[in-house]
Order: structure tokens, then C-alpha cells, then sequence
């Protein structure tokens, strides 16, 4: 497989290479309409080179999960599967695949992916790849502080569904994905390069009998936007999709600003292994920030431990007992003891809230099987949230990691971009439907108004949770303890939290 | 002037059960005398009754359609001189056409659903129309035009106002797929003297600015083959579409540009069916539009009281 996937790429680069050629001249900046007003023989030349040169429907700029996920959509749908799509990353992962074994140590970079992304990858067709593939689907979490205030526990039967969701490797979702566009015969071109440069035209929107648009010989590129690669070729499309992840490329020359800022944390990511099978998802907060313990299958589970700077180095830096000392310590008794599961602290202050809803059979506090080693290197990012004010505008628009960063709390990330990949595609097949070209911005708006209010209300929740749990103000773990401990009682109240972030696109609390 | 009020009244009453249901069966009683049914009298603030046609230069000066003024036309100048004035910006989704744009998708989901059940299409083709010859009248810059192409039609767009034709070739040569198009100044008229057929005729908010809608109709059916289609859209003669496309859209919004509509001018549903119906046409599908100031966007609905559209077959002689 994989030799088969390099070369298509070598016959792509070759391909490249030719076309290379016409780029070298002025023709080339000609065509892309900077140079006008030439003899109408000369027009005629540029044309001829408009139909050789590289265009597609759509260029989708980073081939990471999310921007594999939108191929996969578009190659699945009766209405999109026709069109012409570029995937332009220089990540060498996309041509060389990694070689996925299961007897080896889970890969520390996992997703905990909802049943909405599971669907979607059913919907594709990938999912059949992840089920040949490691992945462990959990179907009770359980939620506690230091504190010894209060704890929540969740199961899927609370919500009628089976599991509470997947933990899955990066690299087998990434993987599957590829697995899935190859043995499509949707068209589509890897370009193994990065994107430069990219001039996305004028509108046309601006058309007046004086503006330039008159004066230029009408050229069959004038809706197309062009991307300028590393590897010096260019390309045209109608739509340029950004999904080249926090550090966008496409989101910086498209002129999209952002808002955000750095928790001025790290998150301390690993897999360790158990001697039992761990099958339960585990948050517990402490007072530098939340620990999560996450099933992987067989014995293994994986780490995202959130800490200031300092601390992150230090435990990366440690030694492999100390460093499972400390973890054991963090999920037990460390910082403060088991929470207790009566209210009596409270007092019943939250009487008012539960009305005359029945209550859920309460399940006993858990303590998390030990950890008995490390399975993987330790890996230290820095937490940050970072949100684009604009998602589209003409012939161009952002998904995943692009468009929004949140930090791993809650494992959203991913299935936010995997979210995005959808609905842009559900968007641009009904654009298709109805003949709206595919890099009208009305239409990529009615993604970004769709995308938006769900992301934003999703980094919300997990601002608020990040903001209400790194500070450690006794008031404060009494009203958390309190909600926590709320949560579990409240059976419609929890199954609201649930069902946000399981993916089910309702409003929390208030539907 | 009392009279034309009761008439209009009276044609009201008699088909109001029968028509105002999206999905009725024929409207048998089209033989009413229709021919003076559009009373200036209950606008509340039309602006005067305009003069008769007079054919001067101005015509020319605007850049609309030449040519000899014998036969019937179904031109209206001054519509036209608004038209010729704002044409520059038919593909600024912001500017004065902006309703169109919006509501684009919406209009073009009624035909795509409508002409793939009848003439057999499969809906879940990306070029459903593939195979249909399709005449746009009064296609203005082009904005249903090009998507219609994009669907696989074989689209012919003709306006009245040459300046429109010019900014509608030019961007439809931007994409390959839509420069297939044939765009000609002229008229519904001139198109049927020159015995041109089509499998569906399409003339979505221009019956309200033309001289006399029944001859206007009559145009269109005889440019239908039969059984083929016919897809009119406009706005209703009701005090909420006198509200919201007058005052809203004009006036409040900004949308438009005063004196766009002459409320007037507007046609019901129930007369549009029988007109259409004395022109041998008969409506099988009739929606409407309705606007969510909140999504901002149009939804089809059965309510037909501000903007609507219809469907109709042209009955085989
Ligand atoms: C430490 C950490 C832990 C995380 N943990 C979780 C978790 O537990 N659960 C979860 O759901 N999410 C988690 N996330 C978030 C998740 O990894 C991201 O949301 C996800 O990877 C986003 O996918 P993406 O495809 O948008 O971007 P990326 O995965 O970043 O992919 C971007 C791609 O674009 C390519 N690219 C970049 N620039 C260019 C360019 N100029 N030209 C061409 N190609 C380019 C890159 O090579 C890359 O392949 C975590 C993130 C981090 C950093
Ligand atoms: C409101 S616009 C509608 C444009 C287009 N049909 C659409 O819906 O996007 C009305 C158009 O009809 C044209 N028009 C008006 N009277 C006409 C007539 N009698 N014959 C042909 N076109 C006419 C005008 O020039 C104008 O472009």
C-alpha cells in the first residue's frame, strides 16, 4: 500500500515537473491576470496555457485529519464526488504511510472521538479501518477534585446511547482516512509541497463597466483563486480550503485575524500501561490543573496531565519510577482525599434545582486502576486557545485546527474539525444542487454561521472549565465540588452536558 | 374606479378556495374577464398612474433593446431606466441585488425539484438538467442564468437592457462552464417572431415591471413546447408584500432602490394562474417564500403572501 501511495506521488511530482515549465516565463504571471492590455494574438496564447496549467475545484491545503476528513466527505457524496481536488501538505506521513502495528505501545498523540465523529467516519466508510486498527471505546467517565468535595459520574445508558465515545491513535484516524480517499476513485492530486503564496482575485463582485474587469480579455481564470507552492509550481481553484492546522498559512495570506490567548500551562502527554484493562475514562482536577486517564485498550491507557511550565519540564525530565509515582499519586489520594458522595457540606442548596426530577441511581466513587510504566516518551505542548474572527470569505475558508485551537481538556479538538469537515461539505453539495459556484462566499458563510456558534460555544465550556479549575480559591472548589456533585444527580441536567460533548450539536442546560 | 375595486374584489372572492392551496386542481373558471384587473386605486401610496408608452430616444440612451416598436412589447420604460441605472452592480451580493442572491438557492431548489419530477431527472446528479434547453427571460446579469448552466442546462438569457447583457456575457466568460451560455438582447416577443422553443421557460421577477403580464405570458407559453415548463416567480399585491418589499425592502433596508416596485403593478396568485391558464398554461405547483430575519435566509413555504412562484405545464393542443 504504501508503495502504491509513493508512487502516485513520484507520477504527480513528474507531473509537476512539466508543467513547471510554463511558470518559468511571464507568461505565467501573465495568466494570473497581473500583467494587461496585450495584443489579442497574445491573449489568444494565454488562454492556450490556462488550459494546461493546474486547476481544480477545490485545493485542500493541509492533508492532517481534518483536511483528509473533507476529502473523504466529498468523495462520499453523490453530489461532490465528481469534483477535482488538490491535497497539498509537505508532511512526508502523507506519502510514506506509517506503518500501523498493533502488537506495538499506543502512539501518546490519541483523540477521544465522539459518536458524531463516529458517524461521520461510518458515513465515509472509514471506520472499518480504525476497527481493523487499536481503539477502545469507553462507555463510563468519571469526573472528581481534589477536593474530596464532590464527583460525577456518567454512563451511556444515562443518555441511551452505548458508549461514550472512542479513543483513537492520531495516526490511525489520520490512516484510515487515507485508506479511505485511496480506494475511492474520487479525482484527486497530492501535491507533497507547501503553500507560499496564494492571490485569491479580485472579486468580481465589484464589476463595474469602468473597473478592471472590463478591460481585462475575459479569461477563464478569473474566478479562480492561485496558490504559489514551496516547490515553486502553481495552482488554480475555485475554493481554497484551510486546513493546515493552528499555525495557518492559508488563514494568515487570506488576511483572517484571531482572538486568543495562552493559558501559560502545558499539558504532559504519554501513554503508561496497567496490569488490568482499564475501561473507564478518568478526569480528576487538580489544583495546577485537570489529569486525564484515557482507555487505549488491552493494558494501556493515555496521559494528558495539565501543569504550569515548570512542573511540565520537571516531569518530563524525571525519571520513569518517579514520574509513575506521581501519576498514581495524582489519580488517588494525592492533593486531597476521595470525595465523599454525601451533599452534607452543601447543605441542601441545590434542592431547588433537582425539582421533582427523578434522580438517577447513584454509582459509588471509583478509584483508577494503577499505573504500573511508562509505554511511551513524554510530550510537553503548551495550552492555548485561539479562535479566527472570519472562517470564509471569497474562494476561500478555514476548518479544524485553522479555524479554532482549543486545549486537549475534554478531547474536543479534533472532533470540532471533524465537525467543520462536514458541514462544509454538506454546504458545498447543496451549493452544487442549486448551481451556486463553489467559491461563492454566501454559501461559505452559511458554513461559517453554522461552524461558528457551535465551536464558540464549545470553547466556551471548556474556557469557563480551564478558567474555574486552574485557580485555586476555596469559594470557588465549593461550587464546583457543588456542581460536580449537582451533575450527578440531576439526571437531565448531566445528560444536556453529555450529550454537548458527545457531539449531539444541542445547547447545554437550557434545551 | 369603484368598479375596477369590486371586480377586483369579486375575482377574489370566486377563486380564492379554489387557488390559494399551493397544490389545486385546475382552475376551470379562467374565463373571467381579466383584462382590467389591476386597480391602482388600493395602494396606499403609488406614485401616478404613468403616461402610455412613448418610444423616444431615451431607449437608446439607456442601451436597451433596438428595433422596430410595431409589434406589442411588453417593455415598460421606466422600469427599464431603473434597471439600465443600477446594472453595474449585479454581482455585488451585497449591493442592490442582494435579495436575489439570497434568495437564489431557495428559487433554485423549487426548479431543480420541480423540472427533475417532471421532465424525469435523476435529483441526485450534480448536472441534473443535462439535455434541457432552458430560456432565462429578463435574465438580468445572470444570476439564476449561470447556476442553471452549472446544473447542465442549455441555457439562452435574454433581458431588455442591453447593459445587463454586457455584464452577464463578461462574467458568465469567467467560468468555462457558464460561457456556454447565449445571452441576447431582447424580448420575449422578438424570441417567439423568431419561432424559438424550449423545453422551459423561466421569468423570475419580471412580470411585475412589464406592460401588460397577460401578453406577457402569452409570450412565454408560446416559447414552452408542449408540456413543457414554465417557472414564473413575483411578488403578491398584499398589504404584507406591500409591506415588507415597499417599505422593508426599499425604504427601511435599504435593499432596493426607491421606486424599484410600483405596488400597482404587482400581480395575485389567483390572477397569475388564470392568466396563465388563458395562455394554456396550467399550474401545477405554486409556493412561497417567506424571509427569517434571524438566519437570514428564505425558506419555501406555503405561505404565498409577499414573494411566490409557480410552476406550470404548457397543455398540449
Ligand atoms: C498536545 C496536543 C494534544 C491534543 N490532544 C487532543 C485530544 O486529546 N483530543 C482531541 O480531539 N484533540 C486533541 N488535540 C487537537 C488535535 O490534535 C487537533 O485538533 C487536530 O490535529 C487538528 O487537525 P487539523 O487537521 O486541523 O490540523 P493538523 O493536525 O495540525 O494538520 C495540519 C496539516 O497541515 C499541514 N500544513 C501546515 N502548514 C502547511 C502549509 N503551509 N502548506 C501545506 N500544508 C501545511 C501540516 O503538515 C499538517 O499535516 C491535541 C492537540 C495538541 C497540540
Ligand atoms: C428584478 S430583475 C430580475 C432578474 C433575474 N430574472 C433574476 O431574478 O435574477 C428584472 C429584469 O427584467 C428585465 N426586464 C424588465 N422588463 C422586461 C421585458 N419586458 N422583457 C425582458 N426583460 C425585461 C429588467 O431589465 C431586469 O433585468
Amino acid at each position: 500500500m504504501n508503495r502504491v501511495i509513493a508512487r502516485k506521488l513520484a507520477a504527480n511530482v513528474s507531473r509537476l515537473k512539466v508543467r513547471q515549465e510554463y511558470f518559468c516565463t511571464d507568461a505565467a504571471a501573465r495568466v494570473s491576470g497581473f500583467y494587461r492590455g496585450q495584443s489579442s494574438q497574445e491573449h489568444k496564447e494565454k488562454n492556450d496555457f490556462a488550459n494546461n496549467i493546474q486547476q481544480y475545484d477545490i485545493a485542500i491545503v493541509g492533508g492532517g485529519m481534518v483536511g483528509m476528513a473533507l476529502a473523504c466527505s466529498l468523495a462520499s457524496m453523490p453530489l461532490t464526488k465528481h469534483l477535482n481536488v488538490a491535497i497539498i501538505d509537505g508532511n512526508p506521513a502523507l506519502g510514506s504511510r506509517v506503518s500501523l502495528n498493533k502488537g506495538d505501545p499506543p502512539d501518546a498523540r490519541v483523540s477521544t472521538v465522539t459518536p458524531a465523529t463516529i458517524s461521520l467516519f461510518k458515513d465515509v466508510g472509514a471506520w472499518q479501518y480504525i476497527e481493523q486498527n487499536r481503539h477502545a471505546y469507553f462507555d463510563k467517565m468519571q469526573v472528581w477534585d481534589y477536593t474530596g468535595l464532590g464527583y460525577t459520574r456518567y454512563n451511556a445508558r444515562d443518555i441511551n446511547k452505548e458508549v461514550l465515545g472512542c479513543v483513537v491513535e492520531n495516526k490511525v484516524l489520520h490512516d484510515s482516512l487515507l485508506s479511505c480517499i485511496e480506494t475511492s476513485d474520487f479525482q484527486k492530486t497530492f501535491h507533497p509541497s507547501r503553500l507560499t503564496s496564494m492571490t485569491l482575485h479580485p472579486s468580481s463582485s465589484s464589476m463595474g463597466m469602468d473597473s478592471t474587469l472590463l478591460k481585462t480579455p475575459s479569461s477563464s481564470l478569473g474566478h479562480l483563486a492561485k496558490l504559489e507552492l514551496s516547490d515553486g509550481k502553481s495552482i488554480f481553484a475555485k475554493l481554497v480550503v484551510g486546513a493546515d492546522g493552528g499555525k495557518s498559512r492559508v488563514r494568515e495570506l487570506a488576511g483572517f485575524k484571531t482572538t486568543g490567548w495562552n493559558y501559560s500551562q502545558d499539558a504532559v502527554i504519554c501513554t503508561v500501561e496497567h496490569s488490568v484493562e482499564n475501561q473507564c475514562a478518568w478526569q480528576r482536577f487538580l489544583p495546577a490543573g485537570p489529569i486525564a486517564l484515557l482507555p487505549m485498550g488491552n493494558n494501556f491507557s493515555n496521559i494528558v496531565w495539565t501543569m504550569n511550565p515548570k512542573e511540565a519540564m520537571n516531569r518530563k525530565l524525571m525519571n520513569e519510577d518517579d514520574f509513575v509515582k506521581d501519576t498514581n499519586a495524582a489519580l488517588d489520594y494525592g492533593y486531597g482525599p476521595h470525595p465523599k458522595s454525601s451533599l452534607l457540606e452543601m447543605g441542601d442548596m441545590f434542592s431547588w434545582l433537582r425539582g421533582d426530577v427523578t434522580l438517577s441511581a447513584t454509582e459509588g466513587f471509583e478509584v483508577p486502576p494503577k499505573v504500573v510504566k511508562l509505554a511511551s516518551e513524554r510530550m510537553v505542548f503548551p495550552l492555548s486557545l485561539k479562535h479566527a474572527n472570519d472562517y470564509a470569505s471569497k474562494h476561500v475558508v478555514l476548518i479544524g485546527d485553522a479555524a479554532h485551537t482549543v486545549h486537549p481538556l475534554a478531547g474536543q479538538g479534533v472532533n470540532m474539525g471533524f465537525g467543520d469537515a462536514l458541514a462544509l461539505s454538506r454546504v458545498i453539495a447543496e451549493g452544487i444542487a442549486v448551481g451556486i459556484d463553489i467559491g461563492e462566499v454566501t454559501m461559505l458563510k452559511k458554513y461559517e454561521e453554522e461552524r461558528k456558534r457551535e465551536n464558540i460555544m464549545m470553547m466556551a465550556i471548556l474556557d469557563g472549565f480551564q478558567k474555574a479549575y486552574s485557580v485555586d480559591f476555596g469559594p470557588l472548589n465549593l461550587l464546583r465540588a457543588a456542581v460536580l456533585h449537582g451533575a450527578n444527580y440531576i439526571s437531565p441536567l448531566k445528560r444536556n452536558i453529555i450529550s454537548y460533548a458527545s457531539g449531539d450539536q444541542r445547547l447545554p442546560l437550557f434545551s | 374606479m369603484a368598479s375596477k375595486l369590486l371586480n377586483h374584489c369579486h375575482l377574489r372572492a370566486l377563486c380564492s378556495t379554489h387557488v390559494f392551496s399551493p397544490r389545486f386542481p385546475h382552475p376551470t373558471r379562467a374565463t373571467l374577464t381579466l383584462l382590467h384587473f389591476r386597480p391602482f386605486s388600493d395602494a396606499p401610496s403609488s406614485p401616478p398612474p404613468e403616461k402610455p408608452q412613448s418610444y423616444n430616444n431615451t431607449r437608446n440612451d439607456i442601451g436597451m433593446e433596438k428595433g422596430p416598436t410595431q409589434t406589442p412589447s411588453s417593455l415598460k420604460e421606466l422600469e427599464l431606466v431603473k434597471f439600465a441605472s443600477i446594472a453595474e452592480t449585479w454581482w455585488d451580493s451585497e449591493g442592490p441585488f442582494k435579495p436575489l442572491h439570497v434568495m437564489n438557492p431557495t428559487r433554485l431548489a423549487f426548479i431543480r425539484s420541480t423540472l427533475c419530477r417532471h421532465f424525469r431527472k435523476d435529483p441526485n446528479s450534480s448536472r441534473p438538467f443535462e439535455g434541457l434547453k432552458i430560456v432565462d427571460v429578463g435574465c438580468g446579469g445572470g444570476i439564476l442564468s449561470e447556476p442553471l448552466a452549472r446544473m447542465g442546462a442549455a441555457v439562452t438569457g435574454v433581458d431588455a437592457v442591453e447593459k445587463n447583457i454586457k455584464i452577464a456575457r463578461l462574467h458568465a466568460d469567467l467560468d468555462p462552464v457558464t460561457s456556454t451560455i447565449e445571452y441576447c438582447c431582447t424580448t420575449a416577443e422578438r424570441l417567439v417572431e423568431e419561432e424559438r422553443k424550449f423545453d422551459a421557460v423561466i421569468s423570475l421577477e419580471v412580470i411585475e415591471h412589464v406592460a401588460d403580464p397577460a401578453e406577457f405570458c402569452k409570450s412565454l407559453a408560446a416559447l414552452t413546447i408542449p408540456d413543457g415548463a414554465t417557472v414564473i416567480s413575483t411578488i403578491n399585491r398584499s398589504m404584507r408584500a406591500y409591506a415588507t418589499a415597499i417599505i422593508g425592502a426599499e425604504y427601511i433596508l435599504h435593499w432596493l432602490p426607491k421606486g424599484t416596485h410600483q405596488w400597482s403593478s404587482f400581480l395575485t396568485p389567483e390572477e397569475l394562474v388564470l392568466i396563465l391558464e388563458r395562455a394554456n398554461i396550467t399550474v401545477k405547483e405554486l409556493a412561497g417564500f417567506v424571509y427569517n430575519p434571524f438566519t437570514r435566509r428564505w425558506s419555501l413555504s406555503d405561505d404565498i403572501s409577499v414573494n411566490f412562484i409557480s410552476f406550470g405545464t404548457k397543455n398540449a393542443q
